[in-house]
């Protein structure tokens, strides 16, 4: 069996990358396949590494504010591309509110400051979309 | 030592009772500090063999400061409540500056945009979904002025967090300050300006280190000359801390950072006493209590140790650590959100006995969004309370001679000499950012202490331990659109009211002279002649070019 790839991207401006770099080596560690992009990623950057990498996972981190923007960017980039396989999550200060709206945009998950690299890992396993 | 026999003897007495007592109850757990020093189950004199009052602490006010950089501390001036705030454009962050003053807040600390933070104006594609989330849009002179209208920028001090293009926000402030009638050598603040932890942590850079650190050397230099109460530089450990380092890194790697200002600042030819006391710092308060305590205490200790021994100054000012403290963002929870009140409080306690010079608290929201009005004021009520009820201030460096302080305090500083020596074997801090040394360090931290949380060899409560189902009910602080509107109108509206040749004379005087001269007259010149912040910062580029990161994790 292949194992899960992973893409773990920094999109927009914001700087902070802590949790993106320990969720990042975290998944290695529980058998995925890991990419990270480093910061400063435009919504094209990302959905063209994903392709390039032919990735399972999109994770985004956002700890800007600026969440709604760059994953309302990166699903219609998803859709131009015809991509409806990959799972699209992400975590990082992102409010309950908006939380429940990009679920419905057709995000698939957030995840709280918190939340166990357990989860996570479970999450990604249970719903993964393409056949290993 | 006296009665050193008699410790020992005593102590092998203790032994046998400790071990009696381990049989029917075992300790709990291995005990750490936060940053995984191992500690004892008591200090005694034994621990601090070769200490000595004179030479480790001294009075309040005495060489080497450890009790604290004045001989009163608090019992003069209380420290100074300084609340980060800023969101959307410079009007609504000019509202709530008046809150906070309003509710007896002592300092401005102004939070930008990420677009401003990374030079980009509003009207930038790449800053599409940032404008105002993170901090308030500056982009022009009338920005800064309409940001602090009706504030009298003579009275108050403001600290500006802002680094890779600190020179142009600071020009504009300067001139926003004069346009009100101040006079430049009476502004009184900060621009954190720390480039050096932007590679290592906050990753705000803009251009390569080299002449990155030049352009601060100039703020430096032009400081020491026209604005002499103002603080050029806030030499930063927060960031580091925050990024996921440990006290005892956070400590290193900022004192080395410190350490290489000053150097580059002689070696352009400037008086150590003409700039070293108005060198000022910024550090974490986290949640281990006694080594945030020790941590500060030691800071204080080394640099003036290390600025006397390597630059011998003949003013006693330019040995002073000053420094203001946040309590910690990352020990915020997004779950049971008010728990995050308590843990703030225990923060800014070790930060006032550590004797800072001013603090942030951090509100209860803040693992959520930008924090509402209502959080805010309980964070600096917090302050308010230790200030006015609590006693701690009355005495200086009331921790002072308890026998686990001083031996943490000693450790600590052991801990950073053996990164000092490691740094200089790399050939010295911008190396080391080249060679991705402090990034690595950093995410190595960041990782061990993820993993403890995940063997609940850690405990966050709310999060691993103490959980419950909730509902959030907590508000949330919302950026209208309009905001976004009315600050591009008035972006758009300068830009056509100006005089283009003007300009470009201006930003090509700069880039002519940006790698011989003091920047900060052209940077000045440029604002004058109606640059804004985007085009100031592009005329730069085009010299210095950009900075990419090597991508370690």
């Amino acid at each position: 069996m292949r194992k899960i790839r992973v893409l773990i991207a920094k999109p927009g401006l914001d700087g902070h990358d802590r949790g993106a770099k320990v969720l990042a080596r975290s998944l290695m560690d529980e058998g995925f396949e890991v990419i990270y992009t480093g910061i400063h990623q435009t919504a094209e950057d990302i959905v063209r590494t994903a392709i390039e990498e032919d990735v399972d996972v999109i994770g985004l981190s956002v700890l800007s504010g600026a969440h709604m923007y760059h994953f309302r960017r990166v699903l219609e980039l998803m859709k131009e591309n015809g991509i409806n396989d990959v799972l699209l999550i992400g975590g990082g200060i992102v409010p309950e509110e908006d939380k429940e709206n990009l679920i419905k945009m057709g995000v698939d998950a957030i995840f709280n400051p918190g939340t166990s690299i357990q989860e996570i890992s479970d999450f990604i396993r249970k719903n993964l979309r393409r056949p290993l | 030592m006296e009665k050193e026999e008699l410790y020992k003897e005593k102590l092998e007495e203790w032994k046998k009772i400790y071990k009696k007592s381990i049989e029917s109850m075992p300790e709990r757990q291995e005990f750490k500090t936060l940053s995984g020093i191992d500690l004892n189950i008591f200090y005694s004199p034994l621990e601090l063999k070769n200490f000595d009052y004179f030479e480790n602490l001294g009075n309040p006010g005495q060489y080497p400061f450890t009790r604290g950089i004045h001989p009163t501390m608090y019992r003069s001036r209380l420290w100074t409540f300084r609340e980060f705030s800023g969101f959307g454009d410079a009007i609504e962050t000019n509202r709530r500056l008046k809150y906070l003053i309003e509710h007896g807040e002592t300092g401005l600390s102004i939070a930008f945009d990420y677009p401003t933070l990374l030079g980009l104006d509003s009207d930038d594609p790449l800053t599409k979904g940032e404008f105002g989330k993170a901090g308030v849009a500056i982009n022009t002179l009338e920005d800064m002025q309409l940001m602090f209208k009706d504030i009298p920028l003579r009275d108050i001090s403001t600290s500006m967090t802002i680094n890779g293009p600190a020179a142009i926000l600071w020009g504009l402030y300067i001139l926003a300050g004069e346009s009100q009638g101040a006079r430049r050598n009476g502004l009184r603040g900060t621009i954190q300006n720390d480039i050096l932890k932007e590679y290592m942590a906050q990753k705000s850079f803009i251009f390569p280190p080299e002449p990155s650190l030049k352009l601060v050397i100039d703020t430096i230099e032009f400081g020491s000359k026209e604005l002499p109460l103002w603080n050029p530089i806030s030499i930063s450990g927060y960031h580091i801390r925050e990024a996921g380092a440990t006290a005892i890194q956070e400590l290193a790697f900022t004192l080395a950072n410190g350490l290489t200002y000053v150097e580059k600042s002689v070696e352009r030819g400037l008086d150590v006493d003409d700039f070293a006391p108005r060198l000022s710092f910024f550090f974490d308060a986290h949640i281990d209590f006694f080594e945030e305590i020790a941590k500060f205490r030691a800071a204080r200790r080394i640099w003036a140790r290390e600025i006397k021994r390597r630059f011998s100054p003949r003013k006693e000012r330019s040995l002073w650590l000053r420094f203001h403290t946040q309590t910690a963002g990352v020990s915020l929870t997004a779950q049971q959100p008010e728990n995050n009140i308590i843990r703030t409080a225990i923060e800014a306690m070790a930060a006032v006995l550590g004797g800072t010079q001013s603090l942030h608290t951090n509100s209860m929201d803040e693992a959520w969004a930008l924090p509402t009005e209502k959080a805010v004021m309980i964070a600096l009520r917090t302050q308010q309370i230790i200030a006015e009820e609590s006693g701690i201030p009355n005495v200086v460096d009331p921790l002072g001679g308890s026998y686990y302080m001083e031996w943490l305090t000693d450790k600590i500083e052991d801990e950073v000499y053996k990164y000092f020596d490691k740094i200089d074997n790399l050939g010295g801090v911008i190396k080391g950012i080249r060679s991705g040394f402090f990034q690595r360090e950093i995410a190595e931290s960041a990782y061990r202490f993820q993993r403890d949380l995940e063997e609940n060899k850690r405990v966050l409560v709310g999060v691993n331990k103490y959980k419950i189902d909730e509902k959030l009910e907590i508000p949330i602080l919302r950026i209208p659109d309009e905001l976004e509107d009315r600050h591009l109108r008035r972006l758009k509206n300068y830009k056509s009211n100006r005089d283009m040749e003007k300009v470009n004379f201006a930003l090509k005087e700069m880039q002519k002279n940006a790698d011989e001269k003091n920047l900060m007259p052209y940077i000045i010149d440029s604002i004058k002649a109606k640059a804004t912040l985007g085009e100031i910062v592009k005329a730069l580029k085009d010299v210095w070019g950009e900075y990419i990161e090597p991508v370690i994790y």
